[in-house]
């Protein structure tokens, strides 16, 4: 029983070290001689390596360490280059976005020039590590399903950094660099906009992410639950079901009268996935540039239901007749 | 080899729970409900955070009433603000000033031994703007302090300089040249409750006249072009406040709508009063004294002790509880309570009454206008 509930790999193979099925060599060929891991046999294959960079991994990574540097080293310069506050501070450090005054020009280098280089270089090292996603499984004669799932989280980034602030006219509207002050940003970005969660795409985009957990959940225990009648071959049991298959999908009709496939499940999987960071970022698309409210929209749209107030009428003091003479010494 | 993993694991168990005992309140946290039911709107209080804040928000017994005695500027020198405050009042404001700002001290810490009418200590000459300022607030700031008013313990309590004072933020040293300069956040914000929201949002806000107003009005976009930066301000100063109070966001507003002020407590109104408060507390009687105070009392930019919220708050909702401090003391009430008595008002009160004080000698030279109502504002019942 106790093996049924092992984190861990119960079982690793280790056959003969291999350089994996021929296809197209690229400018650079597989990179490092493959050996084995017993603690990644535990959580994955044990066969570590060969790597295979080519031009567009080099490239993508050489860009992703420019931004990686840039962001670093304004952090570091926020603590006066002093090791001590920057390890400990760490997490509330940020590389930020120009004040909103400089709308989209250029501006100078200590008043956002270097988020915006910092921005360029992650951008271009992420399209590069699309670009090597899509011809590395073209290369390998796999569908382009990663490098599509992959398209729609650079999307909602692009979004946040890129799209919204150009239709905003203001890089400031971007937001920063940073681990606290990114999320803080994040508040801050609801707070503005009169609350995020009546944003109906955010809605969506909360489901699917819900849903992708949940997805993910239900599938990875039925395929675990059914692997001792060798369910985990689920590519074969596609057109071959077998009794893990049939038992996996009798679990599921009697317990919700329905059951995915072992092929549709992924679909569902992939989608739901893909949703996630597509709706979320038409949800912030429409913030600011269509919407600057939510919660007043949602009220308008008869999404926000109307509690009653429980305190009376609360009046704001600075408008209409509480403002009256002799408020404010 | 099996080993290995089970030592990561202990390992990694072992450093989230230091994590969480050092990052998370202790638990029990009591909800109590705040909005209408549904809405999730409710405060969160930890018992243990509670407990430690009632322990040290207690109000000082008062001194008994003392009304009696000649007009205090009959009979003593140099006495400006409390002058028709009758000598026995008088004494029991001073000695309650001693208790609440100078224990250690006594009277000579504003005072000069010998010479009390002189001005020579600077301690003095603020002290006589403090009491100025306190009975401002309880006169003309009753929208922030209702009935309950203040006196100079809300704040001191038992400290020269109030533990809660805020200087202008002097940022921590910061490489210049090209590299991004410091935008005032990103940074530990120890008044932002340790968010790394702006570090200082209390000069722009409770020294200057910055709107704290960011979010629309409309649905649809009708020019507001307030930024997500400028949020972050009105955020840290929000976190102040809460932090200030130990309440969270919901004891003034409904977070579905955080500016909607027909979703708000009663609460929020008072809260707007407040900031108004302190603006003028700071602009008017404390930046002022700057240069009253020696360099040493002065912030490390060279600027005078400011208050915010915690200054009397101190994390609790109502200073102290609530406890009425000016009740106690009627002549820290306002102008009116000081005016030089009229005799024909005072017989309807009682012996509480600081119009009482119904001298026939009351001073000719008193400058102060006797006015058509000498009763304490809040006329209720003083002493109470």
């Amino acid at each position: 029983m106790i093996e049924y509930q092992n984190i861990f790999t119960r079982v690793q193979i280790r056959g003969p070290l291999h350089d994996g099925v021929p296809a197209p060599a690229g400018v650079w060929g597989r990179q490092g001689k493959p050996f084995f891991s017993y603690l990644l046999g535990q959580i994955g294959n044990a066969q570590v390596g060969p790597i295979y960079l080519g031009s567009l991994g080099v490239a993508s990574i050489a860009c992703g360490l420019i931004a990686f540097e840039i962001i670093g080293l304004n952090m570091m310069a926020s603590v006066n280059w002093n090791p001590i506050r920057f390890v400990r501070d760490l997490p509330w450090l940020a590389l930020e976005p120009p004040p909103p005054a400089y709308g989209l020009r250029l501006p100078p280098m200590d008043q956002g020039g270097w988020w915006l280089l910092a921005g360029f270089f992650l951008t271009t090292s992420l399209l590069l590590w699309w670009l090597r996603v899509y011809r590395r499984s073209k290369q390998l004669g796999l569908g382009t399903h990663t490098a599509w799932a992959f398209a729609s989280a650079i999307w909602l980034f692009l979004v946040l950094g890129f799209i919204r602030p150009l239709l905003m006219g203001s890089w400031g509207e971007a937001p920063p660099f940073g681990i606290f002050p990114h999320l803080d940003w994040t508040v801050a970005f609801s707070l503005r906009y009169g609350n995020l969660y009546y944003d109906p795409f955010h809605m969506l985009s909360i489901v699917f992410l819900y849903g992708s957990v949940l997805l993910f959940a239900m599938h990875g225990a039925t395929i675990l639950a059914v692997s001792r009648f060798g369910g985990e071959r689920e590519v074969e049991q596609t057109v071959d079901r077998g009794t893990a298959s049939e038992r996996a999908a009798l679990f599921w009709r009697w317990t919700m009268g329905f059951n995915a496939t072992m092929e549709s499940i992924h679909r569902w999987a992939w989608w739901f996935a893909v949703l996630t960071t597509l709706t979320g970022g038409i949800g912030i698309l429409l913030t600011g540039t269509v919407v600057d409210n939510w919660f007043l929209w949602a009220v308008k749209h008869h999404v926000a239901p109307a509690y009653p107030h429980i305190y009376g009428h609360i009046a704001d003091p600075a408008q209409g007749a509480a403002a009256g003479k002799g408020t404010l010494p | 080899m099996k080993v290995t993993i089970t030592l990561l694991a202990l390992i990694g168990g072992m450093t989230a729970m230091v994590l969480g005992v050092l990052t998370l309140q202790p638990p029990t946290v009591r909800s109590v409900q705040r909005g209408y039911r549904g809405t999730g709107q409710q405060l969160e209080y930890s018992p243990a955070v509670i407990a430690a804040a009632f322990a040290a928000n207690q109000a000082p017994s008062a001194l008994p009433q003392n009304n009696a005695g000649p007009p205090a500027g009959t009979i003593y020198k140099n006495v400006q603000v409390l002058k028709n405050v009758p000598a026995g009042a008088f004494a029991r404001i001073m000695v309650s000033m001693v208790q609440w700002v100078a224990p250690k001290q006594g009277c000579g810490y504003c005072h000069v031994a010998g010479n009390f009418a002189s001005d020579a200590k600077y301690q003095k000459r603020v002290a006589r703007r403090m009491l100025e300022m306190t009975i401002f607030v309880n006169a003309d700031w009753q929208t922030h302090v209702k009935k309950v008013g203040v006196t100079c313990y809300t704040c001191h309590r038992g400290n020269n300089v109030p533990s809660r004072v805020w200087f202008e933020g002097v940022a921590p040293p910061h490489a210049g040249g090209l590299m991004a300069t410091h935008s005032g956040e990103a940074r530990p914000s120890a008044v932002a409750d340790g968010s790394a929201l702006p570090a200082d949002p209390l000069t722009p806000f409770l020294l200057g006249h910055e709107p704290i107003r960011v979010t629309g009005t409309t649905a649809l976009p009708a020019g507001n072009r307030h930024s997500i930066q400028q949020t972050q301000w009105t955020y840290a100063l929000m976190m102040h406040y809460a932090t200030a109070l130990g309440v969270n966001c919901d004891f003034c507003h409904q977070t579905r709508a955080f500016a909607d002020w027909s979703e708000s407590t009663p609460q929020r109104v008072t809260a707007y009063y407040g900031l108004h408060m302190v603006r003028a507390l700071n602009n008017d009687y404390l930046l002022p004294l700057t240069g009253t105070f020696p360099r040493a009392m002065l912030g490390p930019a060279g600027d005078v002790a400011k208050v915010d919220c915690a200054t009397c708050h101190q994390g609790v909702f109502k200073p102290l509880y609530g406890a009425p401090m000016a009740g106690q003391f009627p002549y820290l009430r306002g102008p009116a309570a000081l005016a030089q008595p009229d005799p024909k008002a005072a017989a309807a009160h009682g012996e509480d009454n600081p119009a009482m004080i119904t001298m026939a000698s009351a001073p000719a030279a008193g400058g102060t206008k006797p006015t058509a109502s000498p009763a304490p504002t809040g006329a209720g019942a003083p002493g109470q």
